[in-house]
């Protein structure tokens, strides 16, 4: 940035009026603000810590549960089996067919992030988001090697030295090695987690095992490490949906003006008491942001809502002896009135309300909806394609013959003993590409292997004498003792009756 | 035009006003630059390695040598060498003791489905059921055999392929052309055909006809008109007609006669592929099994004409 420009950014930071018009001077590209963020301690700083240890270990240890699901089914809790098409998750198992489980899902963590936005503003963005919580893990790593906020600062401006050099050798190898177990982790999703890490060390897991890492470790290092806020400013999409996600009764991470200003120090303040607000411009909430924003401006794009300037502006109030909350989780409708001087609504009054309990309801009901449809799903189905051509074959006994592919899908991980019946046709015949015309009959018995799909070529035969198109159902039934059948409505064709 | 700070956001507007609608110029990131920069170089080297440039005659090479077409034909000569234990197996089996290797007939009809689709469906049609003159391949009713070998036997050998030896022969005589029966022996044995088939209740007409079957027809059709597979004779009782059942098919077929001609697919095509085309038309619905006459190979030779 030149000079002019930096003239232009302080004198908008204070809220003066500027009407400059700086012909050609502005460059197209903004240099990035270099972002040191201070250590700091409170209660969210906490929280934030219990909620990076938790998404953390989610993130490494799921892969590893077991869930034992008998011998034709692997035995992994959590398992996206791209090769065979399967889905698992604990008890529940998803062929391509129930995508619309997945879609359900993707709904609900729609829905649920307008629930959580509309209440608590960008609480995703400030806590659980992959960005904020790998960023803020790089960033303690950062402080152990590099040292807090002001020995980082002079680090980066001292010259490339051998203790610098070395510094940034040991930093970026640490960050390295979390951005490898960090991609080392996604693909155990993805296939069975103990063999496929034995592979991997061996050298013997599948290219695509060793591209998936490579790339994670990359985006990781390179997003977590470097990239950071220009991610959340630049690159994700969220912080302008979320724009239309709040409204004046969200909670948003708040400066209080009317209290803060006009800012002056405490021995200003002590000089003339009763000219200054309480803040005393420390710069502590603007050491401190992971995005390098200053608060004190208002609601910004930059703002994650990670809430460590509360932390920090708390710490300080106690310290000079004020009331803690100049920065706080406000509503623009709380703010509004606290400025009258009226009390604030209660908490309860702004997380229940029309808007939320809709999105709650929406999302509570595609959740019963999706449990109910499986918990009752069939894991039977039969599904019947009637061939059409030829539609129909003249045999010579005077019969017709029509022929079907039928696909039955078994979707328990067991073989299971299958009959197929016909009804609403009368004396007809079938019979599989298995069998013969001599052995057939009004049933097919088959064997379905565990958790597959068989298909079946059918060939009927019926009286030529009848109606030119005739209604057929199909029935699967297992003949074993848990049952279940499912059937499927087609047609028999016979030939155009010439007169 | 004139640019100006816009107060909240500190940024500079492009200038414009639309109805008192400005637009803010805010600067794009430095690092933004950078990786277009670095588009552009990976650009330098995509056109050095790959084919890029283009040129009258055709595009630059590329140092890596890689072209579309060489992919292509590196996957054709992958599939290839996946297909050659399959295809060898086949080529070593005898074609009557392939239903008992249920993973090789499937490959087997699979690799004659589309075989089919290049040298059968012309006459054939896309769903083997033929057309007038054209058997239907999906039904029960074979002029020649519907077991796997005499399927292979038709293919290898054709029918009335002049020339060929071994291949399928028959010649209906044209009993009006020639003048072996004349207009009302030819209208009397259409009569009989036609009630022996079912189409008609039979009349004096039909009763004269049969006289004339069992002197002029019986020999190739048989004594019962179910057809003689030797002979390629069809039978005559059953509701499939390869040239039409009415009265005028019928006349014209007695009276002219008709050669149905298949190509002798063993000059044309190797005997993995027949092997397969025969599995293929056999799974059609209509295939029959294979009965072994006799160990005696002599004796296998009696399938032909």
């Amino acid at each position: 940035m030149n000079a002019p420009e930096q003239d232009v950014g302080k004198s908008t930071a204070r809220g003066e009026i500027a009407q400059h018009v700086l012909a050609d001077k502005r460059s197209l590209y903004e240099k990035r603000k270099p972002v040191f963020p201070q250590a700091v301690d409170g209660f969210y700083r906490r929280l934030k810590w219990v909620i990076m240890a938790v998404t953390l270990a989610i993130y490494y240890v799921t892969p590893w549960l077991r869930w034992d699901r008998g011998v034709y089914a692997p035995d992994q809790a959590v398992l996206i089996d791209l090769a065979n098409r399967r889905f698992y998750m604990f008890a529940i198992e998803i062929w391509p067919h129930e995508f619309y489980y997945v879609a359900g899902l993707l709904v609900m963590a729609g829905i649920g992030l307008f629930l959580v936005t509309s209440v608590f503003g960008r609480a995703w963005c400030g806590y659980a988001c992959p960005q904020t919580v790998w960023t803020d893990l790089f960033q303690h790593i950062e402080r152990f090697i590099d040292g807090d906020h002001n020995a980082q600062v002079r680090l980066a401006k001292a010259s490339w030295g051998p203790a610098k050099i070395a510094r940034r050798l040991v930093k970026w190898s640490i960050w390295l090695m979390i951005a490898v177990a960090t991609g080392g982790a996604w693909i155990f999703y993805f296939a069975d987690a103990p063999t496929l890490a034995r592979q991997f060390f061996a050298g013997e897991a599948p290219l695509v095992a060793y591209t998936t890492v490579a790339i994670l470790t990359a985006t990781t290092f390179i997003l977590g490490g470097f990239l950071r806020e220009q991610f959340c400013i630049y690159m994700c999409p969220w912080p302008r949906i979320q724009a239309a996600m709040m409204d004046e009764r969200s909670a948003l991470v708040t400066y209080k003006t009317w209290r803060g200003e006009p800012r002056g120090s405490v021995k200003q303040a002590n000089k003339d008491p009763g000219v200054f607000g309480d803040c005393i411009d420390c710069l502590q909430c603007v050491n401190v942001c992971p995005t390098g924003i200053d608060i004190r401006e208002g609601t910004q794009v930059g703002c994650i809502t990670c809430a460590l300037c509360i932390d920090a502006c708390n710490k300080v109030m106690d310290q000079v002896g004020r009331p803690r909350g100049l920065i706080d989780y406000v509503t623009y409708e709380d703010a509004a009135r606290e400025q009258k001087g009226e009390a604030p609504r209660s908490a309860w009054r702004n997380v229940l309300r029309p808007r939320t309990l809709l999105y709650f309801a929406g999302w509570g009901a595609i959740g019963v909806a999706m449990l109910f449809m499986l918990g009752t799903r069939n894991h039977l189905d039969i599904s019947v394609l009637h061939d059409r051509n030829p539609a129909f074959v003249q045999l010579s006994d005077g019969s017709v013959r029509n022929n079907y592919t039928l696909k039955i899908r078994n979707m328990q991980t067991r073989p299971r003993r299958l009959e197929v019946t016909l009804s609403q046709i009368d004396n007809a015949v079938i019979w599989s590409d298995n069998g013969s015309r001599e052995q057939a009959s009004q049933r097919i018995l088959t064997t379905a292997p565990p958790d597959s799909v068989v298909r079946l070529r059918v060939f009927m035969a019926a009286p030529g004498d009848g109606p030119e198109f005739e209604d057929v159902t199909f029935t699967v039934r297992a003949l074993d003792e848990a049952g279940g059948s499912d059937s499927e409505h087609t047609r028999f064709e016979r030939p155009e009756v010439t007169p | 035009m004139t640019k100006r700070i816009d107060e909240p956001t500190g940024t500079e507007t492009v200038g414009h006003e639309w109805d008192g609608i400005e637009e803010l110029d805010t600067p794009m990131p430095r690092w933004w630059l950078w990786t277009f920069y670095a588009t552009i170089v990976f650009s330098i080297g995509y056109v050095i390695l790959y084919p890029a440039l283009p040129g009258i005659t055709g595009a630059t090479a590329g140092t890596l040598g890689w072209s579309s077409r060489g992919q292509l034909a590196e996957e054709m000569q992958a599939e290839t060498n996946r297909r050659a234990p399959m295809l060898e197996a086949l080529s070593r089996i005898p074609i009557e003791r392939l239903p008992e290797d249920s993973r090789l007939m499937r490959a087997a009809v699979e690799g004659g489905r589309s075989a089919f689709k290049v040298s059968c469906v012309q006459c054939h049609g896309s769903g083997a059921s033929g057309l007038k003159g054209y058997p239907n391949l999906n039904d029960d009713d074979w002029l020649w055999g519907g077991d796997l070998k005499a399927i292979e036997y038709t293919l290898t050998n054709g029918i009335r392929q002049p020339g060929h030896e071994g291949t399928r022969m028959s010649l209906m005589p044209a009993f009006g052309r020639d003048g072996i029966l004349d207009d009302r022996a030819i209208a009397d044995v259409v009569s009989y055909v036609r009630t022996i088939s079912g189409q008609d209740e039979a009349n004096a007409s039909a009763r004269r006809g049969a006289a004339v079957f069992a002197t002029n027809c019986a020999v190739c059709h048989g004594p019962d008109a179910k057809g003689k597979r030797e002979f390629g004779a069809p039978n005559l009782s059953d509701p499939i007609w390869l040239y039409g059942g009415d009265r005028a098919a019928l006349t014209a077929t007695v009276t002219n006669s008709r050669y149905g001609v298949m190509p002798a697919w063993g000059g044309r095509l190797d005997p993995v592929t027949i092997k397969m085309l025969a599995a293929y038309v056999h799974s059609l619905g209509g295939g029959e099994d294979f009965v072994a006459v006799a160990a005696d190979p002599e004796v296998e030779v009696d399938e032909r004409p």
